[in-house]
């Protein structure tokens, strides 16, 4: 997928004034972060999450062991398993395998690696048709290719009014309002498509070692029909994804399904493993496995490496203020919110994504919802620290930082210009103790006033506070007893 | 036989304040507040000179010397005492979690602050857990409404606390917003850096607030306040105050009174 992260402060402020977008965010609130919150007193969260990253960094700890270690059980089970090193990569061996089976048409479940490899695309070119299984996926391809805003709600920017009229236009079929109608209608267009597809791409949740497996956590019946029908499966999954043990599976899968959805278990949970083997009813002739680095080994060893826990499963965009407010699509990549200000920066490069680390409140929920404990706002500081030191902040902003800096070192200078600044706010607000414009100050009075002091500064007033206080006191204390 | 060690508060604890330079420019009114609170509890309030900044703005912003530089003078302005009390969340986590991070480079720094960081608390934090501060000196009525600010609640798990004072004034009672945990937008320099974002997040806080019929939303931390008294105030609400915890239960309301 084409960068866009860029465009980040145009996109948001086109993103703010779209009142049905404000609309269906809000739907993030209700349904997400309280459904998250309802699940997670099911469960201990504090331990079982402690659970969880120890077990993800057991994993990151010796991805070179455990990917060796799961293509050998793959290979076992009948399946290939290749390594790209980019997600561009990536598209071409999935190209390769479709040309090499002769396939005409692929479907496919979600995946959000696929973006990445903007699978897509180079399916299409090669002239293979690409079909989307999953109803959000396929109701963006079918609205000209749209971008999911969401990593695992990837039409929540949308409502069902404007589905409604999606699939009216595109099914040209009388309108529908209701939700079961319209699910049916897409699958009375998928069916036809499951039944004749030559090959099934699949993300992976995970990938486990000692089994060869793949793990697939999803909602709607579609990854059965992609996994099972066609003589070829590929599964693409990026290289983090590996866990060592069906153990460590059990333990992500509690914390997983809840904090995306709120649900205790999501509605399917498949774990495949193979070909098909002599006398099995199902199951593909051939199964691949395209792991794709892409940028990932470059964290390994980092200060971001605590990033490879990530499990996807969007409660750090669910609980964003930021997000909450602009969606994914003003992010500009594939990962949208707190993940994917971090992950954007590390796989497309800092200077291709500069607002993306700064466009944050640091304001910590992140942290305190991430069920593998990824520190987002120390990772979303790091990379502030990078931009500083690469000079890749305005000047303006290093020049005040460095005057700013240079007076609060200096004590009696800086009471003396907060002095000054003091008078010059109490003269600005006047009686009404606030302003609403002021010179330099646009960043804040373009969307607030700015409440003004009452009074002269702390550090001027309390020498004289302190010294009357004592004289009190010792007057007092001077009385007879 | 389990037994509990818990360090003993001692009878008059000798605390330094760190007012923090917002309260100092913006409103002293907090510092002098806190001074009352503290001495109120029992406490030798004592201000240690040369105060200006803790370096969160530089820190946040990735100027990693400009911070390192301010923290070390505050590390030694604020040792020596039995504790460290500091009127915002925001300024009281910067020094009590962050400064142990920016010291990483520095064993003896670092030694130095992991002496110092367990003697850090917000201001209602210190009252309620370690002063346990029973008599309010503020006196109010009415209805306000608590608003969580990130770094006080996240990083410093400031949220019975300040809740639990309040209570203790008769006459006044507050009531839950929605989502009081929810961030206001303010995040420092991401207020002017992303100004219409931030607003946007301002006036769902707002909304929460509004709702609940309060005359005062009171919160512990000064650029939050500054910056949901600016977009009340811009919006068109003057009714509403925004007040710091220190300001009410210290009485010290002035023409703020709710």
């Amino acid at each position: 997928m084409q960068i866009q992260s860029m465009h980040f402060q145009a996109r948001a402020t086109e993103k703010l004034a779209d009142i049905r977008l404000q609309r269906n965010l809000r739907r993030l609130a209700d349904k997400f972060v309280t459904a998250r919150a309802q699940a997670m007193t099911e469960i201990d969260f504090e331990a079982t999450r402690e659970a969880a990253v120890e077990r993800r960094n057991r994993a990151i700890g010796r991805l070179d062991l455990w990917l060796e270690q799961f293509e050998a059980n793959a290979n076992k089970a009948g399946a290939t398993v290749l390594f790209a090193e980019s997600a561009a990569q990536a598209s071409e061996m999935v190209v390769a395998i479709a040309k090499q089976h002769e396939v005409k048409t692929v479907t496919k479940s979600k995946s959000m690696v696929s973006e990445e490899m903007a699978l897509n695309t180079a399916l299409a070119q090669a002239g293979i048709e690409p079909i989307e299984t999953d109803l959000g996926e396929y109701i963006l391809q079918i609205n000209d290719n749209e971008a999911p805003s969401h990593i695992i709600a990837p039409v929540i920017h949308k409502d069902k009014e404007e589905i409604s009229d999606l699939f009216s236009k595109v099914h040209q079929r009388p309108k529908l309002s209701d939700i079961p109608e319209l699910t049916r209608e897409a699958r009375e267009q998928l069916r036809p498509k499951f039944l004749g597809a030559d090959m099934g791409v699949t993300g992976g949740n995970f990938v486990i070692a000692e089994t060869g497996s793949v793990a697939l956590v999803t909602n709607e019946g579609n990854e059965g029909m992609v996994t099972i029908m066609p003589r070829v499966h590929v599964v693409v999954t990026g290289i983090e994804k590996v866990l060592p043990t069906l153990e460590d599976f059990a333990t992500v899968a509690r914390l997983l399904t809840r904090s995306a959805t709120g649900q205790s278990i999501s509605n399917y949970i498949s774990l495949l493993t193979g070909t098909r083997a002599k006398g099995e009813p199902d199951g593909p002739d051939h199964l691949y496995f395209v792991l794709v680095d892409g940028g990932r080994s470059s964290l390994l060893g980092s200060e971001f490496q605590d990033m490879l826990r990530c499990i996807r499963c969007g409660a750090c965009m669910n609980h964003c203020p930021v997000y909450q407010k602009i969606g994914g699509h003003a992010y500009g990549w594939v990962y949208p919110g707190p993940m994917g200000s971090v992950l954007t920066p590390a796989y497309q490069g800092l200077e291709n994504s500069l607002d993306l680390p700064q466009a944050a409140t640091l304001c910590g929920e992140c942290h305190v919802v991430c069920p593998v404990k990824i520190p987002l706002p120390d990772l979303l500081r790091k990379l502030r620290e990078r931009q500083y030191e690469r000079h890749l902040r305005p000047w303006a902003e290093r020049v005040s930082f460095s005057l700013w800096a240079y007076v609060a070192v200096r004590p009696p200078l800086y009471r003396l210009a907060a002095s000054m600044a003091s008078l010059f706010l109490r003269i600005s607000g006047g009686r009404r103790h606030r302003v609403g414009g002021l010179p330099l100050a646009n960043g804040w009075t373009a969307y607030r006033d700015l409440p003004t002091p009452r009074g002269a500064t702390f550090s001027a007033r309390y020498p004289g506070w302190a010294t009357a206080r004592s004289f009190a006191k010792s007057a007092t204390s001077r009385g007879p007893r | 036989m389990s037994v509990e060690i818990t360090p003993a508060v001692p009878q008059n604890p000798r605390v330094a304040l760190y007012v923090t330079c917002l309260v100092d420019l913006m409103r002293p009114e907090i510092g002098f507040a806190a001074i009352k609170l503290l001495e109120h509890s029992g406490c030798e309030v004592v201000v240690p000179e040369g105060q200006t900044c803790c370096g969160q703005p530089a820190y946040n912003a990735g100027d990693r010397p400009a911070a390192h530089r301010l923290a070390e003078r505050v590390l030694e302005q604020l040792e020596g005492y039995d504790y460290v009390v500091v009127p915002s969340g925001s300024c009281g986590g910067m020094i009590k979690t962050h400064y142990l991070e920016l010291f990483s480079d520095d064993p003896s720094l670092r030694t130095r602050m992991n002496e110092l960081a367990p003697k850090v608390y917000e201001l209602t934090d210190f009252l309620s857990t370690v002063m346990k501060l029973e008599d309010i000196p503020g006196r109010a009525e009415g209805c306000v409404t608590y608003h969580d600010s990130c770094s006080g609640l996240r990083e410093l798990g400031v949220q019975a606390q300040p809740r639990a004072l309040l209570a203790k004034i008769p006459g006044l009672s507050v009531a839950e917003m929605r989502d009081s945990r929810g961030c206001c937008g303010f995040g420092g320099t991401f207020s002017l850096k992303y100004g219409n974002v931030s607003a946007a997040i301002a006036d769902e806080k707002i909304s929460n607030i509004q709702a609940t019929g309060a005359q005062a939303v009171v919160l512990g931390d000064l650029g939050c306040m500054l910056h949901i008294e600016g977009r009340l105030r811009r919006i068109g609400d003057d009714k509403t105050q925004v007040l710091h915890v220190a300001e009410v239960l210290a009485g010290e309301l002035g023409a703020t009174r709710p």
